[in-house]
């Protein structure tokens, strides 16, 4: 044993409700490795669909086709009226029903094709891309008309406007209250705990169900890998913002 | 195809008539463009000479009369707007570059995505284009970088590298600083003596009668005069021509 892992053993037994039991003990170490190795899949996953999502999206809301256009319409309305915590049950539990199952790796026990993480990430990335639509939306809005107009008048059907110069304008318009969003949907992870996916919330509560002693310690640990987590992306999104800026413009 | 030959007016507009919702704004238009000539419509503001022109590259659609373009209806269900906007350029008041790409990539951009062109051969001419247009070391500046009249230039080396056989320019001296209408009057004049077609809708009356070869004078969507410039500026027939002319001259 290290002095590192000695001194916090010393610690729990000083301070018996300060059992950082994660740092000295092996086994729990790797739980809440593989919990923030989930929570970090979970982020990505969710965060990279519900951008394609909200990019599918604002452009269907632009379609010709009526039913298209109320389709997308109805899909934000209800994903963003209703409780994510709602939808997740909901999905797991009630569309979990009816999706096929194959024979597992044992090969005798049957398993869902989708597992609860993946249910985790279609609820979540479909919550997250409602609102990433209405935030493309704003900022296709945002492109004057009379640019779009330009492009016409270049000879530019309507995918080429939309790819070369309304949405890559768009997108540097939306990209604050995009990082908002996504913050959101980093924290919201969280919320898998429902379903039993194991992230970093659920592995921290196994850990202080296993050994209260170390509760407060893990919930301090928790508030210090979200804000880390959140940190990252933001830092993230804002070099993004700064690379797109175009000089002279909106300046 | 059509039957059109250059001996043919490039543009035909024919009782052209426009409404948005219930205000008529073309109320029956008809002129003839000669290949090579230089068209200034001019007018009070409302009188639907914008209007006439956007209509003539289908920005906006018409309820009656005829538009043919190189013998081409415009206004065809069927028409192939790719090839229209081909045969037409258009320059806007408001320049409406691409505020995201290079003074270069804007005039690069169209070439190479509806044309499907060289990437390099595009560049060759987009450069001697900005060289023409007097913006030689401004390639790589922003929009956002340049002035209104620089901006201008651009968008008219924009248009002219799609190879347009006519090109509009709508107002395209109105947004700008009176020291920099000059520099942008000096491109478009290059052009029209290099035997580019041009229709011009235009407030600049001494550009007006210096380059036009025909002027048209609307008001209330209707062409109420047209000539020559010496004709149209000397010797106006009509009262409401007189009026306008001395109230702008």
């Amino acid at each position: 044993m290290t002095g590192f892992e000695a001194f916090f053993l010393q610690l729990a037994e000083d301070f018996p409700r300060w059992n950082f039991i994660w740092l000295y003990d092996e086994k729990q170490a790797g739980r809440v490795l593989s919990g923030l190795w989930m929570t970090i899949k979970l982020s990505l996953a969710c965060v990279i669909l519900s951008l394609i999502i909200g990019i599918i999206g604002s452009w269907l809301q632009g379609a010709r086709n009526r039913f298209l256009r109320a389709t997308v319409q109805g899909y934000i309305q209800f994903f963003r009226n209703t409780p994510p915590l709602v939808q997740l049950l909901f999905f797991y539990f009630a569309l979990g029903q009816f999706t096929p199952v194959v024979t597992g790796p044992d090969g005798w026990t049957e398993v869902p094709i989708i597992s609860n993480a993946g249910w985790a990430i279609i609820s979540l990335s479909f919550f997250a891309g409602a609102f990433n639509v209405e935030i493309f939306r704003a900022g296709i809005e945002a492109v004057p008309h009379s640019t779009r107009e330009a492009a016409e008048a270049l000879g530019m059907s309507r995918t080429q406007t939309y790819t070369n110069v309304v949405f890559p304008l768009a997108l540097r318009v939306s990209i604050p209250a995009l990082n908002n969003n996504l913050v959101n949907l980093v924290k919201t992870t969280t919320q898998a705990f429902a379903i039993a996916v194991p992230e970093l919330l659920y592995e921290s509560v196994s850990i202080w169900n296993d050994f209260p002693s170390a509760q407060n310690p893990t919930m301090l640990l928790l508030f210090v890998v979200y804000i880390a987590l959140v940190g990252v992306l933001v830092f993230g999104m804002n070099s993004w913002e700064r690379n797109m800026r175009i000089p002279g413009y909106g300046q | 195809m059509t039957n059109w030959t250059p001996e043919q007016p490039i543009i035909s507009i024919h009782n052209v008539r426009k409404s948005f919702g219930v205000v008529e704004v073309l109320k029956g238009v008809s002129m003839d463009i000669m290949k090579g000539e230089v068209i200034c419509i001019i007018g009070p503001s409302g009188s639907g000479k914008s209007t006439l022109i956007r209509c003539i590259n289908a920005l906006n659609d018409i309820q009656g009369g005829s538009i043919t373009v190189e013998g081409q209806e415009v206004h065809d269900d069927d028409l192939d707007r790719l090839e229209l906007r081909k045969k037409v350029g258009m320059v806007f008041q408001q320049y409406n570059l691409f505020p995201h790409k290079s003074a270069l990539e804007n005039v690069m951009m169209a070439p190479i995505k509806v044309l499907n062109e060289d990437r390099a051969e595009v560049e060759t001419r987009a450069r001697a284009l900005l060289k023409k247009v007097r913006l030689e070391g401004k390639e790589d500046n922003y929009p956002g970088e340049l002035s209104g009249g620089q901006q201008q230039r651009v968008a008219i080396a924009r248009s002219l590298a799609m190879r347009p056989d006519v090109m509009l320019f709508d107002e395209v001296t109105a947004a700008l600083d009176p020291e920099t209408v000059k520099e942008v009057l000096v491109t478009i004049k290059d052009l029209a003596a290099e035997g580019m077609t041009c229709i011009l809708v235009t407030h600049e009356m001494g550009f007006a009668r210096e380059v036009a070869d025909h002027i048209y004078f609307t008001d209330k969507g209707v062409i109420v005069e047209h000539g020559s410039p010496s004709e149209f500026f000397d010797h106006a027939s009509d009262p409401r021509t007189q009026e306008f002319l001395s109230q702008i001259l």
